[in-house]
């Protein structure tokens, strides 16, 4: 019986197991991928091709497959120890991947305090009128003070470490994102409002049962469009008042002339950037399963 | 139509008026002195030019907006705020997008705290009476405009109103649509076990024919009743019917001199 099932089972194997929906998007997504690759490659080619043309100077911009390809020259520098300023007891790709991993941590905990708390701040100003006339105006003040600009008071106030690292992320996202929420508040369709209040809403449930799913989508977007910049701001920090993390590995090439390593952080930068990215999208299409089906009626009208 | 009867009207309106931004210099009078009583039971359509305030009126009565002057109550007493028995349904469907159909049917009653089983029994049991069986777990964003419309009927019919008032409720549908749409309604309204009243905003006179009792037309801005117009039409009616033309002629009469000057004042204020 055994070598029965098994000679069915290598028969069936030659026939396809993938149905068509499923090969369809698995075209799609390799067509994807595809102009990803031929992206990067024309950039890297480009560069190549400078560097062999000698017009990229090999010292200060030195070609792609040198500074990717003396890697394990450039692992010593990172280190597993997320302390201040080492550059000794590194020297494995395990050691890159807690430097990558402690930067995004302070980049996740920043957004993510950075998203709870401007919504708490957006949904009330709206609901509690006296809290949003205070508080109105000093969030219009703060919001176009430049994260950089925060970043002695991150020092002052967090002296050095991870914490002003998320605060830094924290302070760049979110007066952007409270005036967001209000934004995103002020647009829910009356529609909607009408029928919940005919429907016997009452203030709170308003605010729980309509106001809060029917902002969420918009505020996702405005978060995914603010991560480059938490992503931008984490490696200041990092260079200027934590000590440790990416942004203080590329400052430290920058001191030392380094230049091989400053294009290789750079890589793992772009690189760690587009994952986030691409995780924020996920848990999007996850948490909010219903704009999906908004987003193909919007084509179908 | 007597004032004294034995059971209070469903709706009375006495000397409405509806100023928008009262208060500044650019007050805008939509209604004007509107006298109008609903009986329980009544299908009554607003028929008028555009933005003659009749969808405004809905509003008052819905308890959405205030009235400037006069006196709106619902069956005998005065309207001061949004109450169930009193649905509307708007053009756009407005169901909720995160939801699905049983849970916009169900909102309602969630709303009025019905423990979850017994308000999906009874959302599953409006949403077969729509037409929409074995569409209860779609998203809105899957279904027809029309769908979506008896979807909102579902919704709105869940909380057994005393009155359902409907603002264009077809008007965004394609023609074929809109007729079926119309037989349902007056199918949902016949079938309604509270004896609802039926209060339905439109510009399409034979929409108003099809449907009414009785037809409220409108004047232009601002709003006033030019002309009740009783339909004693046996139902179904026929559009094919001579008395569905006489009838026609006569509303589409009224309301052309409505049309004309709604349409010069447009045209005066965007110069």
């Amino acid at each position: 019986m055994p070598s029965q099932l098994m000679g069915q089972g290598a028969a069936m194997a030659p026939t396809p197991v993938i149905s068509t929906a499923q090969r369809r998007r698995l075209g799609a997504w390799l067509a994807s991928a595809g102009w990803t690759l031929a992206s990067i490659g024309s950039i890297v080619a480009l560069w190549e091709c400078a560097a062999w043309m000698g017009w990229a100077d090999p010292l200060l911009m030195p070609a792609p497959h040198v500074f990717l390809g003396n890697w394990h020259e450039q692992l010593r520098f990172f280190d597993m120890a997320n302390t201040i300023g080492s550059e000794s007891a590194g020297g494995s790709w395990w050691a890159v991947l807690s430097v990558v991993l402690w930067t995004s941590m302070r980049v996740l905990v920043g957004l993510a305090l950075g998203f709870a708390l401007s919504l708490a701040v957006g949904v009330g100003i709206r609901y509690w009128r006296p809290f949003g006339k205070l508080t109105l105006p000093a969030v219009t003040m703060f919001a176009p003070i430049s994260p950089v600009a925060w970043l002695p008071v991150a020092v002052f106030l967090f002296g050095i470490g991870d914490r002003p690292a998320i605060f830094m992320v924290f302070v760049s996202i979110f007066f952007v994102m409270v005036i967001a929420t209000l934004a995103q508040i002020d647009a829910v369709p009356k529609s909607y409002l009408h029928v919940a209040r005919i429907m016997g809403a009452s203030k709170r449930q308003l605010y729980t049962s309509v106001i809060l799913p029917a902002i969420l989508p918009g505020l996702f977007v405005t978060l995914r469009i603010n991560l480059f910049a938490a992503w931008m701001v984490v490696l200041i920090a990092e260079a200027a008042g934590v000590g440790s993390g990416l942004g203080q590995i590329v400052m430290m090439a920058r001191n030392t002339f380094n230049a091989s390593l400053v294009f290789f952080t750079m890589t793992l930068i772009g690189l760690s950037g587009f994952l986030f990215d691409q995780a924020l999208g996920w848990v999007q299409r996850r948490m909010l399963w219903w704009l999906d089906g908004q987003k193909s009626a919007g084509r179908d009208a | 139509m007597s004032t004294t009867q034995p059971t209070p009207a469903a709706i009375s309106c006495r000397g409405v008026s509806k100023v928008w931004n009262a208060d500044g210099d650019q007050a805008f009078v939509a209604l004007k002195d509107i006298d109008l009583e609903v009986q329980p039971g009544e299908f009554v359509v607003l028929l008028g030019p555009s933005g003659c305030g009749k969808s405004t009126l809905l509003y008052l009565l819905a308890g959405l907006e205030q009235a400037t002057r006069g006196e709106l109550l619902s069956g005998g007493r005065p309207i001061s705020g949004t109450s169930p028995e009193r649905g509307m349904i708007f053009q756009d469907a407005a169901l909720f997008p995160w939801l699905d159909i049983l849970g916009n049917v169900a909102y309602g009653l969630a709303l009025q705290g019905m423990t979850r089983a017994e308000r999906e029994a009874r959302a599953r049991a409006l949403i077969a009476r729509v037409g929409l069986a074995g569409f209860e777990h779609k998203r809105p964003s899957e279904l027809s405009g029309g769908m979506r419309q008896r979807a909102a009927m579902a919704r709105a019919l869940a909380l057994s109103p005393k009155v359902l008032m409907l603002d264009e409720p077809f008007a965004a549908l394609d023609i074929q649509t809109r007729a079926k749409m119309q037989n349902y309604l007056l199918d949902l309204w016949r079938q309604s076990e509270c004896n609802a009243s039926m209060l339905l905003v439109t510009h399409s006179i034979e929409e108003a024919i099809g449907l009414a009792d009785r037809i409220v037309v409108f004047t232009a801005r601002p709003g006033r009743v030019k002309e009740i117009v009783p339909v004693d039409l046996p139902r179904p009616r026929n559009p094919r019917d001579p008395a569905f033309h006489a009838l026609h002629d006569r509303l589409a009469e009224l309301l052309a001199d409505e049309v004309d000057r709604a349409f010069a004042e447009q045209e005066a204020a965007a110069r």
